[in-house]
């Protein structure tokens, strides 16, 4: 599996910009260009019959947000830097994208960061409304991300933490012990992407069976299926059906 | 021929024929240790009447005491998370419909809303297709309560209120059918607006509905409400309070049960809900009794939403105006459920070639979402339905997933179960209105 970013721009043709993350030591904002939509019939250019070849299309980085970031951003990054005396170290990086707050956290400091979050008095996330993983592969070398959704319901507020680990390394603390909530949650991810949660009380598969071979939500983790006749055709599963770029 | 306490044999021609009586009991018990401190593990499920679904819990008791309490699942994972991936964003209505079969619309609702803030087009999305929303949001919402009421009753011994229950439902479901095509997995509600209008058939047999529910509500209170077994089974069975609620992940009408009024309807609303009025039912005791409370008057609140939807629909547009992202085709209802106008077709295929290539390419290609992630939640009627969707500027979703409310809850079973008895379970496990289905995605 290629990465887009590997291709030359040999005029006119899309490419998609480096993802941001990839440089630096943050992770990735946003993923790379599905390998799934590589073009009709096989086909490796725009797949541009028309004569407009000439038509770019830019991908607008998502960059890291400057103060101020409006609304009650401003106030939770605050109150996080004085309740937290490591926040520079343990936040790589702020973004505001689509009216929603997302702090990267360094992911050894991810439940240090929640304990905070949940009892500051002037943070009080209580609750941990959903963690997830996504797998960003290709745009660099921390591809796993979990994602934790918090939710403050005394002052009505949502932020987005986002912790980023390696295939290699896929190690990050549990934070069941400060939102209970986490549990399967933490284990649907371990389940789907290999993420390991240090501390976690019971850390195994809960929706695949126990003894199934790798992690089917990571990117290159084939989807399956088999070709399927219908009224005399064979259409083919989904994953190697014709694609659009 | 040897005698015995239980069983004399003798031959016949037959074969051999035993001769069972009745042993002396007291000499059997007294061979028993009267205190039997032995614990049992039994597997309840994952085929069980009363586990709404493929759900297996395995409980140790202690006699008729549940000491532990765990639940298994899995049992339906079908992968929609990942078929996502591998399918155009409109496509994806469809997949996300058939998690939480209960609740179609309302998965339907939050993909579309995400689909709709990564792509920036929330403020315009159509003022009438906003409140189809609602209103479809709320009939399903009574339609969730209703089985809810139902297979409860039925697992604690009301088969009555099983029947008319699900006899209310179907009701709902044949409006549903009117203005979808479908009665279930109706892949209504598109990144957009929704996929065509509600006809005035709907609109008659809604307002029909509403005449008739309030008394069949009263007929369900008549008979649960003052029903000695149904307290007895309910009233201070499976506590959970408001710290174990929110500790948990707890939302919807359980967490409102044990007394905080927490509906993202009020507290983050969404399509417009600030607008409407309506109140947040909520009780103070925490049990399966207050949660049957609170859904009852959660029915009679989601009545008032329709009311007030209805009276709002305005004629107007149910798409958003973006050619480039509205569905190109004018769908209708026909006898095999909802397709192509036959208007659109002659068009396509007899007038307007650049109507056909246009429709072509939106069907095949599907539109592009700029990069990014969003969340949006809503409040279904089990709780927080949250989607976390995540794109990589091409045509088909990089990343969704649900923040399922039934997948979350479930996780509070072992607290309300354990040192419990097992009958307790059922009661405890059915409040928490699980349905599988979402739960395993």
């Amino acid at each position: 599996m290629t990465s887009p970013t590997d291709k030359p721009n040999d005029g006119g043709v899309p490419v998609p910009v480096t993802p941001v993350g990839a440089s630096s030591t943050a992770p990735a904002e946003y993923p790379p260009a599905s390998p799934a939509g590589r073009g009709m019939f096989g086909n490796q250019g725009t797949g541009d019959v028309s004569g407009y070849g000439g038509l770019v299309r830019q991908r607008q980085p998502i960059e890291e947000a400057s103060r101020p970031y409006g609304g009650y951003f401003d106030e939770v990054r605050d109150a996080l830097e004085e309740a937290y005396p490591a926040f520079n170290d343990a936040i790589e990086k702020v973004v505001v994208d689509r009216g929603e707050l997302t702090l990267h956290v360094r992911p050894e400091r991810i439940a240090e960061v929640c304990q905070v979050m949940r009892d500051d008095l002037a943070l009080r996330f209580e609750l941990c409304s959903s963690v997830s993983g996504a797998d960003y592969l290709g745009a660099d070398e921390r591809r796993l991300h979990v994602v934790y959704l918090l939710t403050s319901m005394t002052y009505r507020r949502r932020v987005r933490l986002e912790a980023a680990v390696s295939v290699e390394a896929p190690h990050l603390p549990s934070v069941t012990a400060i939102y209970p909530t986490a549990d399967w949650q933490e284990r649907e991810a371990y389940d789907m992407f290999g993420i390991v949660f240090d501390g976690h009380p019971n850390l195994t598969r809960i929706l695949m069976p126990d003894d199934w071979e790798g992690h089917p939500q990571r990117k290159d983790y084939p989807l399956g299926g088999v070709p399927v006749e219908y009224k005399g055709a064979e259409i083919q599963p989904p994953s190697e059906r014709r694609s659009y770029q | 021929m040897t005698t015995s306490n239980y069983a004399s044999e003798h031959e016949t021609d037959e074969g051999r024929v035993f001769t069972v009586t009745g042993g002396d009991w007291d000499t059997i018990v007294s061979g028993t240790d009267p205190i039997n401190d032995e614990r049992i593990v039994v597997n309840m499920g994952p085929q069980h009447p009363s586990t709404h679904g493929v759900l297996r819990l395995i409980l140790e008791l202690e006699g008729e005491t549940v000491r532990e309490a765990r639940s298994v699942i899995g049992y339906l994972h079908t992968g929609i998370e990942k078929n996502l991936e591998y399918r155009n964003w409109v496509q994806g209505s469809t997949f996300v419909t058939r998690m939480d079969y209960l609740a179609p619309i309302f998965n339907e609702t939050a993909y579309a809303l995400a689909v709709e803030k990564l792509l920036g087009i929330t403020d315009d999305i159509t003022e009438r297709a906003t409140t189809i929303r609602v209103l479809m949001m709320e009939l399903n919402r009574i339609s969730s309560h209703l089985v809810w009421l139902a297979t409860t009753g039925m697992e604690l011994g009301a088969i009555s209120i099983m029947l008319y229950g699900f006899r209310e439902r179907e009701y709902i479901l044949d409006i549903f059918e009117t203005i979808t095509g479908l009665r279930m997995n109706h892949a209504y509600v598109r990144p957009g607006g929704v996929a065509q209008d509600v006809p005035d058939d709907a609109v008659r047999k809604i307002r029909e509905f509403l005449k008739m529910m309030p008394k069949k509500l009263k007929e369900y209170e008549d008979l649960l409400s003052g029903q000695p077994i149904w307290t007895e089974r309910t009233k201070g069975v499976a506590v959970l309070d408001v710290t174990g609620c929110v500790a948990l992940g707890i939302t919807g009408p359980v967490l409102r049960s044990a007394g905080l009024a927490w509906d993202l309807r009020k507290t983050m609303p969404y399509c417009g809900y600030e607008t409407y009025e309506f109140d947040v039912p909520t009780h103070p005791d925490g049990d399966v009794w207050g949660r049957y409370q609170v859904r009852l008057a959660e029915i009679r609140e989601s009545m008032k939403l329709v009311e007030q939807a209805l009276d709002r629909l305005k004629p107007g547009p149910v798409m958003v105006a973006d050619r480039k992202i509205a569905w190109p085709a004018q769908l209708a209802i026909g006898v095999d459920g909802m397709g192509n106008s036959l208007e659109h077709v002659a068009k396509i295929m007899g007038q307007s070639m650049e109507s056909l290539i246009h429709h072509f390419k939106l069907v095949t290609e599907g539109f592009r979402v700029p990069p990014g992630q969003v969340y949006v939640a809503i409040e279904a009627p089990r709780g927080e339905l949250g989607v976390h969707a995540v794109s990589d500027g091409g045509t088909r979703p990089y990343r969704v997933h649900y923040r399922e409310p039934s997948f979350v809850n479930l996780q509070a079973l072992p607290a309300m179960a354990e040192g419990g008895l097992i009958a307790d379970v059922i009661a405890g496990g059915a409040s928490l209105d699980p349905v599988m289905g979402g739960c395993d995605r």
